[in-house]
């Protein structure tokens, strides 16, 4: 059993006790534990399932490198998933719950999975749910998602607070072990800005572990003054429990920093998202441990030989009582010296070297049983180890011995963590002699002039004995400082001796024979169970890309990444191949290189704040007015009002009514309105617009189409010229902005030498529409200028007075009827909108929203941006030829539209649609389809429903469609697919309401 | 992420203040172009890997549009120049030449 020693831990307090809950049951750790060791200290050795056999599982290392202890932290709104004990940090209250078992921990039926595990091997899933055909969609998938996924998201919203953090250094250190340390040292000394990150709340790394003397100090008393000197500066910033979790471009890097745990009020900080530019990057990042591949090398109790070291010195825990010793390096050996120390019992060193080297005499001295050459045969257990056998490395599984033991402590060596190093393309090279993948520091991420973003330092530089991290963090950090200018001096290095390590031997199966049948037990990636044999069945099957393999088989796919996975995978990988280690390669690493919650991503930008919603100066009356909101573009409009107790369908009905027969009040803020002057303005507009605008005289309006050089159909509006060398164009909502910016392009990085200037000014005007037979009247009453037919002709504007407010007066129709569209200074809007409305009382006249502006323009055939056009369709197709100069050689689309393609009689042109039976409109977006059927047997498509609506003044439904020869064929009936099958629809013009000619004077 | 210096406002901007427009330096086909003219202008590109002329606008800053010169396999940035130019100026061909010898303008 696991149990807290009782001496030492050097990080917690064992006066302060911190009471925490682990699958509902009340347990007790100490100040300073993580979750990991605490539930060691408690003796809880199984923390989960596997993913995909369910197998228990237990932790296996100290850091993210952990693989197996993935926790639901926390309950109701504060629960969080997936969180790793191994990097949690305890504190009172804590509420942890195990991951992937049902009904529990102890008894999981998906454990069935693992007695039938030589049925699902890799790949299993295609192989077996692709037949029948009918079955997937009914039993298969509904299974499959049941079993799917780790931990479940929390139900409720998130009550805490994320942040973003901008940090702009010179010199960022990522990792604040002893390399990380000097680094920060170094370029601190010299002035720069510097910005140190350290995943853990401790700096050192593993140096207070590892080592017994930093020159003439204990390693723990050298760290502190190096942090007090640095928390000194004023230049360097020192910050724990943060993460670098991505590296981009040109010295970009996100860190996540662990704040706050849930424990307090809600609303309290959780994570900061640090976002970093950085002129050099320092990766200090350190290295991690690789396990060992045997068989049941993934039993609760099979931990790496640092972890088990780390739980003893940091946290005074004990793993258990006998651990063996799994090696093919020296540095193994340190942990059997912890374990001595602290009178725990080492029953064996299975060294799988031939000749250990002298670190094993020195383990003999100590009364240990070293045995090299050798190899585990089996572990023994299922939710605990019970024992272990031995058997030589060389050869096949023979068992020689068996021994009792509740811990494997394994060491297969050590892997730089060089996952930063390669998301921004830093390059990777095989070390044959340290056996390890190491960044090739003459290939490393480039900053934006050429020169090296990054330096790789230390251990994540393949550097693992003492005096080669010191010696290299400091010619690593000089070169980096002076780089930038800095004067580097390393003088306040701690002296230490030359350090020699007997080389490890890659050992990437143990042992090296073994038996096909137990590779089958013999796991490589742990939490998504991959093992051995899945590697060979994928190079069997003909994958060779470690890319295939490692989505074939989902090798290093889970949350840790793999960690502590990849290399061994890839080994096996090479070995199966029968090719070196550097052909097969690394898989890619991309960020992030450990979990970000997505409440930090979002940041602030949540709720209200998550886009900002445009408002008019008459929002509050809408509100205030039964609005029922809908969004155009930014802005938020209503679609309707409701009154009383009347549905959304009633009130567009009133309101369409109102229009046609009395008038009606909208709210038309919105409509971009987009000044261009200049002398070239019109010149300039002749070219943005397919009609001339050149011709147009002063105090006139004119309709016009925008196209993009494709020939594309992007935008309309009414543009009313102001005067010889000023015109204002109206675009539509959403259009607003983006036709700004279209317009500065071209006049920027086309035609730079025409003088044009372009402004925006959608939100200086309130713009209020009024339409129907008692407009003009409605209007007059209002007192302040002449608005008679000689006075304001159709297609004109002018400007005047209206109730004491300068006004702007077009003469412009979106409906067919009688309408004026009234512009006032914004901050005038509301005032004037109120005394229309009054105003309006004596007319009959009522507000309506964009629904009944919708269904009106159909009525009278206009069509509507983003209804009728989609990105793929031409003016010709909309039967708007009448707006096309003929005049003009040139104009945005002209060239284009000219195509073949653009030219073709079958081309998908508009029509009208009347339906033959039933009295609701046409489903959106619903495709005609022929009685004949394709070349290739295929139901034909011929058309395509763009706007239907029911047309209250006709009282029936209306729709406009897109179809093949579609104005050529007046009278013919179409079947339009529908969910509930076919409807019948007849062809028709697609103007389907004539407004009186009087009426419209 | 990128980082690029806007040649008008002299600010070092982040990608997320800019907005990439493509190629640079294409030649439109006015009204009346033959039809490979308009092929070229409107879907041919060269795509290289390794150096890039392209358009940027600074959208979510002064809202010039620009342009850089890039290598598109290590990011490097030769030099960012104005808009209103037909070609790319010498002092940008000269630091392209420069870190790319063998580099040849196509």
């Amino acid at each position: 059993m696991s149990t807290r020693l009782p001496t030492g831990g050097v990080l917690v307090d064992r006066n302060k006790p911190v009471r925490f809950s682990f699958n509902g049951k009340k347990m007790t750790g100490l100040e300073g534990d993580t979750l990991a060791s605490a539930l060691l200290a408690g003796n809880v050795r199984v923390v989960g399932r596997s993913f995909k056999y369910h197998r228990h599982r237990g932790i296996v290392g100290c850091g993210p490198e952990d693989p197996n202890g993935l926790m639901t932290l926390g309950t109701g709104n504060r629960l969080t998933p997936n969180q790793q004990a191994t990097t949690t940090r305890l504190f009172e209250g804590l509420s942890a719950r195990s991951q992937n078992h049902w009904p529990s921990l102890e008894f999981d039926l998906g454990g069935v999975v693992d007695k039938v595990s030589s049925l699902t091997p890799a790949g299993f899933y295609y192989k077996t749910f692709i037949q029948p055909r009918r079955a997937w969609k009914h039993v298969y998938e509904p299974l499959i998602r049941q079993a799917a996924g780790l931990g479940r998201p929390p139900r409720d919203r998130d009550p805490d607070l994320y942040e973003h953090f901008h940090a702009h250094v010179d010199l960022l250190v990522i990792g604040g072990g002893i390399s990380g340390l000097i680094a920060a040292s170094i370029a601190g000394r010299a002035g720069l800005r510097v910005l140190l990150l350290e995943q853990f709340w401790e700096l050192g790394g593993r140096t207070p572990v590892d080592v017994e003397m930093l020159g003439d100090e204990a390693p723990r008393d050298w760290i502190a003054e190096r942090v007090e000197e640095l928390n000194a500066l004023e230049n360097v910033h020192l910050r724990c429990r943060t993460c670098a979790v991505g590296v981009y471009d040109h010295g970009y890097v996100l860190a996540n920093e662990r704040v706050g745990e849930g424990t307090g009020d809600e609303g309290e900080l959780r994570n900061r998202l640090w976002r970093i530019r950085a002129r050099k990057i320092i990766l200090a990042s350190g290295a991690i441990e690789r396990p060992l591949c045997f068989v049941n090398n993934d039993v609760p109790g099979v931990m790496l030989a640092s972890a088990v070291r780390d739980y003893v010195t940091n946290f005074g825990v004990s793993p258990g009582d006998r651990t063996v010793v799994v090696t093919n390096n020296d540095d193994a050996y340190r942990t059997v010296n912890c374990l001595v120390r602290a009178g725990l019992d080492v029953p064996m060193v299975v060294d799988a070297r031939p000749v250990p080297g002298p670190v094993a005499a020195e383990a003999k001295e100590l009364g240990v049983n070293v045995v090299s050459n050798r190899a585990i045969a089996n572990v023994e257990g299922t939710k605990g180890i019970t024992g272990v056998s031995v058997c030589s490395q060389a050869g096949e599984g023979t068992v020689l011995e068996r021994l009792d033991c509740e811990v494997v402590a394994v060491s297969g060596g050590w892997s730089p963590a060089v996952h930063l190093w390669s998301h921004c393309s830093g390059r990777l090279r095989w070390d044959d002699t340290r056996a390890m993948f190491r960044p090739d520091r003459t290939r490393p991420p480039l900053a934006s002039d050429g020169e090296e973003q990054m330096v790789v330092v230390g251990s994540a530089n393949g550097m693992l004995q003492l005096d080669k991290v010191i010696a290299d963090a400091a010619e690593g950090t000089v070169t980096a400082v002076r780089a930038l200018g800095g004067d580097a001096d390393p003088g306040f290095l701690p002296e230490v001796a030359v350090q020699s390590e007997s080389p490890a031997s890659p050992v990437w199966l143990m042992p090296n024979g073994m038996d096909l049948r137990t590779r089958a037990k013999a796991w490589i990636d742990f939490q998504n169970d991959v093992k051995v044999s899945d590697i060979e069945l994928a190079v069997r099957e003909g994958f060779e890309s470690s890319e295939h393999v490692k989505r074939y088989t989902t090798l290093g796919m889970a949350t840790d990444q793999g960690k502590t996975s990849n290399i061994n995978g890839l080994a096996i990988l090479a070995r199966s191949l029968n090719t070196p280690i550097e052909q097969t390669g690394t898989t890619t690493f991309r960020p992030p290189y450990t979990a970000v919650p997505m409440g930090a991503i979002a940041g602030k930008a949540r709720g209200s704040l998550f886009k900002p919603t445009r408002r008019t100066p008459m929002d509050a009356w809408h509100d205030a007015n039964g609005a029922y909101w809908e969004p155009v573009g930014d802005w938020r409009r209503p679609y309707c009002y409701l009154q009383g107790e009347e549905s959304v369908d009633e009130a567009v009905r009133r309101e369409c009514l109102s229009v046609r027969r009395s008038a009606g009040i909208i709210d038309a803020s919105t409509l971009g309105k987009i000044l261009v002057s200049g002398p070239d303005a019109g010149r300039f507009l002749d070219m943005m617009y397919t009609n001339m605008m050149s011709t147009l005289r002063p105090g006139r309006c004119r309709y016009g189409l925008m196209c993009n050089d494709n020939g594309f159909l992007m935008d309309d509006g009414v543009v009313a010229r102001l005067s010889d060398e000023s015109f204002l164009c109206h675009t539509t909502t959403g259009g607003a902005d983006h036709i700004h910016g279209w317009m500065e392009e071209w006049l920027q990085t086309e035609w730079w030498d025409w003088q044009v200037h372009v402004v925006n000014i959608t939100e200086q005007f309130a713009q209020i529409g009024i339409a129907g037979p008692h407009a003009r009247k409605l209007l007059s009453s209002l007192g302040g200028m002449n608005l008679g037919a000689e006075d304001l002709p159709f297609m004109c504007w002018i400007d005047g007075q209206l109730a004491g407010h300068d006004v702007r007066v077009f003469r412009i129709s979106f409906s067919g009827e009688l309408s004026f569209e009234v512009a006032v200074r914004g901050s005038e809007g509301l005032e004037l909108w109120r005394k229309i409305i009054e105003a309006g009382q004596n007319f009959d006249a009522g507000v309506y929203g964009t629904e009944a502006l919708h269904i009106l323009r159909a009525e009278v055939g206009f069509i509507m941006i983003g209804d009728e056009t989609d990105g793929t369709v031409t003016p010709q197709d909309l039967g708007l030829t009448w707006a096309l100069s003929r005049k003009k050689e040139d104009f945005l689309g002209k060239r284009a539209q000219e195509r073949s393609y653009l030219t073709s009689p079958d081309r998908w042109r508009l029509v009208g649609l009347l339906r033959v039976e039933g009295n609701t409109p046409l489903a959106h977006g619903a495709y005609a389809v022929s009685s004949e059927n394709s070349e290739f047997g295929h139901t034909r498509m011929i058309g395509r429903v763009t706007s239907s609506y029911y047309s209250p003044i006709l009282d029936r439904p209306i729709a406009m469609a897109l179809v093949e020869n579609g104005p050529e064929m007046q009278g013919t009936i179409l079947e339009f697919v529908e969910k509930d099958g076919r409807v019948r629809a007849e062809i028709v013009d697609p103007v389907f309401y004539h407004p009186s000619a009087a009426a419209r004077n | 992420m990128l980082k690029l210096t806007c040649p008008y406002c002299g600010i070092e901007a982040d990608e997320t203040e800019l907005h990439g427009g493509g190629e640079a330096h294409l030649e439109r086909a006015a009204g009346g172009a033959g039809d490979s003219e308009l092929e070229q202008y409107l879907f041919i590109r060269s795509n290289p890997r390794g150096v890039h002329f392209e358009r940027w606008h600074h959208i979510h800053g002064c809202g010039k549009w620009f342009h850089a010169a890039r290598c598109t396999e290590t990011m490097e940035v030769f030099g960012t120049y104005s808009a209103q130019t037909l070609r790319p100026p010498e002092n940008t061909l000269s630091e392209i030449k420069r870190r790319r010898p063998n580099w040849v303008n196509a």
